[in-house]
């Protein structure tokens, strides 16, 4: 059995020894070109004039193309269509490409961009949440609102009420692997386009529209990438539409590749966020209404922000059941690189603003803010299957209206329309009926076991005890210590979203190639379908040959997102596997003379009415007999709906799990700290590999860690950002990783019906890093007696801002 | 500009190279060897890592701000040749593959480098030797394991015949390669010629680990005019004892430096191990900390308050001043044309010295504040306090109305916040990307309360803290 095994990544060999081929280490033709971006270094403003002549003469320089000499409309955006490759009549952010550099070498390309000038005539860039208030600087026309029950009224009844602020951060993806693309112009007119990206369709269909041509002239590639975490979602369009223009231009191969400070300051992060509350509660620390007001900087252009603040929405209530809430969500555009998606796409700042007001709560009422967190989980639902899927609502058949941009497969797109009544899942499944703030039935909790396993595997009443009497007898140093729990649903908010499909051959040597619509980005989500492959085989994994995504392969993938990969792809795989096996089983029992049913795929073998023959004599009898060993799988998540206007609905086919405790000591003297120890209990389902499960824990922690404390993100007051380099951003170093890291999975299969019984686990475990935040406060907590008030990220100044607001208040 | 190395236990003989190549853009583009990634062409996330070896021992480095020069003469080891000839893995390799060591890939390369390094070094500090390579996928933890659970196994025989290392450039051709006409790119074999030569190029840059000017040619794209690089000129490396204290000469690498004098000055050490990274302190030197002025480099505070002399020549002509005297104002040293650094004295004395680095990532990373403080007393009586700083000003610089007011103090806490106070008339610190104006003086006021406390043995460090 393939399955739940601890197996390498499939590319590990190849990784370790340097032969795992990136986009731009695939060797190119000799008569290649390469480009670069001249970057606007003014936030907004009229580009009156770019003076390009000193570009055009320099060295190995090729071409120069500004908006003007583009042909057709070279838009990037994944939704809005707002986003031209080039600055046309403004500029929108300091870094906004203006024109492009074709020349002869990498270096050559880059040396020239900087020689360009632009007379652009200032505005005043709307930079903070502040000024695009008061410009009333948003998308859509005002903000989102989602509520269930009478906030304001169960607020006016409250028995103990607070309000307060808190300011997230955004994050820089800092994936290894900057942003790559390589176009090889072929005969007719056609594109094949290498694309480190974790949107090949997307990639495709921008490529298709600028070289004006329909998506069957563009081929797109993407063999892996190093590391995407949400930053190559979108933000590879505009270097694979830079490349196919060019080549198109030039009739030369043309690749791209941002140099990391360009990469920085061009590309989208993760959006910052301001999340204001007012709470009630009563004196047990049970909320009992709770009104909070979302404030995202989404930068210049629409990108996929609005899916991201509807998820920051969505998880605003994290693990805990709101019975009166209303989460308002403004989306603000401003004058910065538009942000993206990033690892959790919203959820994060969503859970750190409910758990920042669990904390608060707590220091109001002098509880352990665990007893305020458990207070208000909702009810773990007894074993069992899930079956409280609704039906499916009755689609309203109107046919979109033709709209040739339209970018259906990204998160950015519009939903379909969905019935004129609003979602009503049926909620008798929950316990005590609990639904979430939008009306999803709560059917799958784990929560209060899980924590209560943590509590005991992590020691946590004694350490809690020991960390009060250490910081008692010391001056200097404090400790703090928290858990934190992580709900997160799992699917595609845009629910047509949820689809994937997989491609299948058997050769006659009884070799398998496998293809699916997902992308490696690192994740281990190839070796995740081949096992699965394998087992719906029963042949080892060496029989399976994982290929690149290909467009050409499997058309119309959704972005390799949200979690989707092994549920969507693995279940795709399966059908496809599944449709061969079934054949080859039906030739096989007929010559037998055996039912198909009793044929047996294992150990390479297979074993029909008494006689055993390997998979490959299988696979070459189904040959000769005329059998087709080629199939498409298809897949898609069934039960879910949402209406995204309205809030209502079930958009998660189910929840994905955890909790963790962190410990932290902080300097009192310069805020500076460090994590001691670190327990985790995630659910990933009945893992498909526990080995690669725990990687993306053990990393998603560290990097949600890193988000919350030394990632800050510091812009200039002209709107320039000042930390675009390894130098000055800082990601989490090897010793920045808990010293006593204990990560185990809960391990209980899916009550909803995935592959295997797993759950996604790609973006879950990024706020369990949110324990190491918390803890930081408890820290600081222990330094006075009033609340710390600890922002995010929490740098050693921001820790020590809060040890001096708990020392002196305000 | 020719040079001759070995690669991978190949010789290679290049002629006419830019001086300015990157041994990674040519690895890459050049010979086609892509395992060496490309992260962030600054030296800051080890992707490019490569293992150069000469006779001094094997370490890794950057790739990516090494220019070909400096490898001439020596060994470079690539991911490509960890491996064995017939294709067997190298044992960090292996255990990176069965530790789940890699995810994306792409870091992976250069963490294999690093750490086949560290293994054939014998070097088990595995955070320290890991610092200056950045994952974003693993989260470290399974990387550490590997590299836990290679430490005992043995090193590949090809990489274990390093020791026997023979510079290939010896028999290959003449020893000398700067002349009249090639003056764009100079390599001085002795410090006699490099005076002669500077005196006469006074417009030219002087090139040690070229940790600072790689970046100026990455990314700044900057014309350095005539170049001289001085990593072979004999007799301006390494540390001797001398009547007046430790000689020690301007291309002294950090790393040697920290392993020469940590043992006296235990906190200088913990401070110079937090200074870049591996691969930076291994190119990186203590001659080119100090000439290139920066307010924010990390050894001349920690200098400063162990009352170091510089040693400056211009041609034949030598002069000595007290460090902190180099430094006039931003971007200004004293140093004339045609002059340069040629090494610096530490005074021997009894270790009252704490350094204190205050950055946002514990390693490899710049200093917002980093606090050098040596006070010492005799009668109970404070009779010398020294605590430079830097971070705080244009240039790095002491507290000396601080200092002045706890001259005749008793070393007590009084005393102390007495000097925090005047400490505020000292300084006038910026507020950048790395931290305010107001954390920074406040930090640096405290970090005496923090030196007060750790002489009198509290427990100060967050690191020395365990679960």
């Amino acid at each position: 059995m393939s399955v739940a095994r601890p197996l390498p990544h499939d590319a590990a060999r190849l990784h370790v020894s340097g032969t795992a081929r990136y986009v731009d280490d695939i060797p190119l033709p000799r008569t290649a070109l390469h480009l670069a971006f001249g970057l606007s270094t003014t936030a907004a403003g009229r580009l009156d004039r770019l003076d390009l002549d000193a570009v055009r003469t320099a060295p190995g320089v090729v071409a120069v193309l500004t908006a003007a000499d583009l042909p057709n409309d070279c838009d990037t955006s994944p939704s809005n269509h707002d986003e031209p490759l080039l600055a046309t009549s403004d500029v929108h952010y300091a870094g906004q490409p203006m024109f492009l550099v074709v020349a002869t070498s990498h270096l050559a390309a880059r040396r020239a961009a900087r020689l360009g000038i632009a007379k652009i005539e200032p505005r005043a860039p709307i930079l903070t949440i502040e000024e695009a208030l008061e410009a009333d600087s948003r998308f859509e026309d005002g903000p989102r609102v989602y509520s269930k029950g009478d906030a304001p009224t169960a607020l006016t009844a409250a028995p103990h009420r607070l309000k307060g602020q808190v300011h997230i951060g955004g994050q820089e993806h800092f994936y290894l692997e900057g942003q790559a693309a390589l176009a090889l112009p072929q005969d007719n007119g056609d594109m094949v386009v290498h694309s480190s990206t974790q949107h090949p369709t997307e990639i495709q269909h921008k490529v298709a529209e600028a070289i004006g041509r329909p998506m069957h002239a563009v081929r797109v590639e993407t063999r892996r990438m190093g590391g995407g975490f949400g930053g190559k979602e979108s933000q590879g369009n505009a270097l694979a539409v830079a490349c196919a223009v060019a080549a198109m231009i030039t009739g030369r191969p043309c690749k791209m590749r941002y140099d990391r400070d360009d990469d920085m300051i061009v590309t989208g992060k993760r959006h910052d966020f301001r999340i204001d509350y007012d709470v009630g509660f009563d004196g047990e620390g049970h909320i009992t209404a709770l009104d909070v007001t979302h404030y995202t900087r989404c930068g210049w252009s629409m990108d996929l922000s609005l899916p991201v603040a509807d998820r920051a929405m969505l998880h605003a209530d994290n693990a805990y059941h709101l019975t009166d809430v209303r989460i308002i969500s403004h989306r603000l555009r401003t004058n910065m690189a538009s942000a993206t998606a990033f690892r959790g796409f919203g959820g994060p700042q969503g859970i750190v603003g409910i758990e920042r007001i669990m904390d608060h709560i707590a220091h109001t009422l002098d509880y352990d803010p665990l007893r305020i967190r458990q207070a208000n989980y909702y009810a773990d639902s007894e074993g069992g299957d899930d079956t409280s899927k609704p039906e499916e609502a009755a689609r309203d058949d109107r046919a979109l209206p033709p709209h040739p941009e339209r970018d259906l497969a990204s998160r950015g797109a519009e939903p379909v329309p969905s019935g004129a009544k609003a979602p009503q899942p049926d909620a008798s499944a929950a316990p005590d009926g609990q639904t979430t703030p939008y009306h999803q039935p709560v059917t799958d909790c784990i929560i209060n076991a899980v924590t209560e396993r943590l509590l005991k595997s992590s020691d946590y009443p004694a350490r809690r005890a020991a960390i009060a009497q250490w910081n008692a007898e010391q001056p200097l140093l404090k400790r703090g210590i928290a858990l934190t729990p992580v709900k997160f649903g799992i699917s595609f908010t845009l629910t047509h979203l949820n689809q994937a499909g997989a491609l299948v051959h058997v050769y006659q040597d009884g070799s398998i190639h496998l293809n699916h619509g997902g992308t490696e980005m690192g994740q281990g989500l190839f070796q995740k379908v081949a096992q699965v492959a394998a087992d719906r085989f029963g042949v080892p994994l060496d029989s399976i040959r994982i290929t690149a995504t290909d467009t050409a392969k499997v058309p119309n993938t959704s972005a390799t997102a949200a979690s989707s990969g092994s549920d969507l792809n693995g279940m795709a795989a399966r059908v496809a596997c599944d449709k061969i096996r079934d054949r080859m089983a039906r030739h096989l029992a007929e010559r037998h003379q055996a039912d198909p049913e009793d044929v047996v795929f294992a150990d390479g073998q297979v074993r029909v009415g008494g006689e055993t023959m390997s998979f490959a004599r299988a696979a070459a009898s189904a040959y000769e007999n005329r059998i087709s060993l080629s199939a498409t799988g298809y897949y898609k998540t069934p039960g879910i709906e949402w209406d995204r206007i309205r809030g209502r609905g079930r958009p998660f086919f189910y929840f994905a799990y955890g909790a963790a405790v962190t410990e932290v000591v902080i300097d009192t003297l310069t805020g500076e700290n460090r994590i001691l120890r670190t327990d985790i209990l995630h659910d990933a389902g009945a893992s498909l590999n526990p080995a690669i499960d725990i990687g993306q824990i053990e990393g998603g922690y560290v990097q949600g860690a890193g988000w919350l404390t030394t990632e800050e993100l510091v812009w200039d007051e002209a709107g320039v950002l000042r930390t675009h380099a390894p130098s000055t951003y800082k990601i989490p170093a090897c010793s920045d990783r808990p010293p006593v890291f204990n990560v185990a999975l809960w391990d209980a299969p899916n009550r909803a019906e995935t592959i295997y019984r797993s759950k996604a686990v790609g973006e879950p475990p990024l706020m369990l890093g949110i324990s190491a935040w918390a803890a930081l406060a408890d820290a600081a907590r222990a330094c006075g007696p009033h609340f710390p008030d600890l922002q995010t990220p929490a740098t050693a100044e921001a820790v020590l801002a809060a040890v001096k607001r708990a020392r002196h208040g305000v | 500009m020719d040079i001759t190395f070995l690669l991978n236990g190949e010789v290679v003989s290049l002629s006419g190279i830019s001086p300015t190549t990157t041994l990674l853009d040519w690895l890459r583009e050049e010979r086609g060897l892509t395992g060496t990634k490309e992260g962030c062409n600054e030296g800051d996330c080890g992707a490019c890592s490569v293992m150069i070896a000469d006779e001094q021992g094997a370490r890794a480095l950057n790739g990516c701000i090494l220019f070909l020069p400096q490898i001439d003469g020596r060994h470079v080891i690539t991911v490509e040749g960890l491996s064995a000839a017939d294709g067997t893995l190298h044992p960090v390799q292996e255990r990176l593959v069965e530790y789940h060591g890699s995810q994306c890939g792409f870091c992976t390369p250069g963490f294999a480098v690093t750490m086949a390094t560290a293994h054939l070094n014998g070097a088990r500090d595995h955070d320290t030797q890991l610092a200056g390579n950045l994952c974003r996928c693993t989260g470290y933890a399974p990387i550490v394991r590997a590299a836990e659970a290679a430490a005992g196994d043995p090193v590949p025989p090809h990489l274990a015949s390093l020791s026997d290392f023979k510079a290939p450039h010896a028999a290959a051709r003449a020893p000398e390669i700067g002349t009249e006409s090639d003056t764009t790119a100079f390599q001085p074999r002795d410090v006699a010629t490099l005076a002669e030569w500077y005196l006469a190029h006074p417009e030219a840059t002087l090139i040690a680990g070229a940790t600072d000017v790689g970046l100026w040619v990455t990314k700044g794209f900057r014309d350095l005019g005539p170049v001289a690089f001085l990593n072979r000129c004999e007799g301006l490396a390494g540390v001797e004892m001398t009547e007046e204290g430790w000689r020690i000469g301007a291309m002294t690498t950090l790393t040697t430096f920290e392993q020469a004098l940590a043992p006296h000055f235990p906190s200088l050490g913990a401070m110079l191990r937090r200074y870049g990274s591996v691969q930076v302190r291994n190119a990186a030197t203590v001659g080119g900390n100090i000439a290139n002025g920066s307010p924010i480099g990390d050894s001349p505070p920690a200098l400063i308050a162990l009352g170091t002399r510089l040693h400056l020549r211009r041609g034949a002509d030598r002069r000595s001043l007290p460090l902190e005297e180099f430094f006039i104002e931003y971007g200004k040293q004293d140093r004339a044309e045609g002059e340069f650094v040629e090494a610096v004295t530490i005074p021997a004395q009894p270790d009252t010295l704490r350094c204190y680095k205050i950055s946002k990532r514990f390693d490899q990373d710049i200093s917002a504040v980093c606090g050098c403080i040596s006070i010492t007393c005799e009668n109970d009586r404070i009779t010398g306090a020294r605590l430079a700083y830097g971070g705080m000003a244009g240039i790095p610089k002491r507290a000396s109305g601080a200092e002045a007011a706890l001259l005749g103090k008793r070393f007590e806490e009084s005393a102390i916040r007495e000097a925090m106070t005047v400490m505020a008339e000292d300084f006038t610190p910026l507020s950048d990307m790395r931290a305010s104006s107001g954390y920074r003086l406040e930090t640096a006021q405290n970090l005496l309360l923090r030196y007060f406390h750790d002489m009198n043995g509290a427990q100060t460090d967050v690191r020395g803290v365990m679960a």
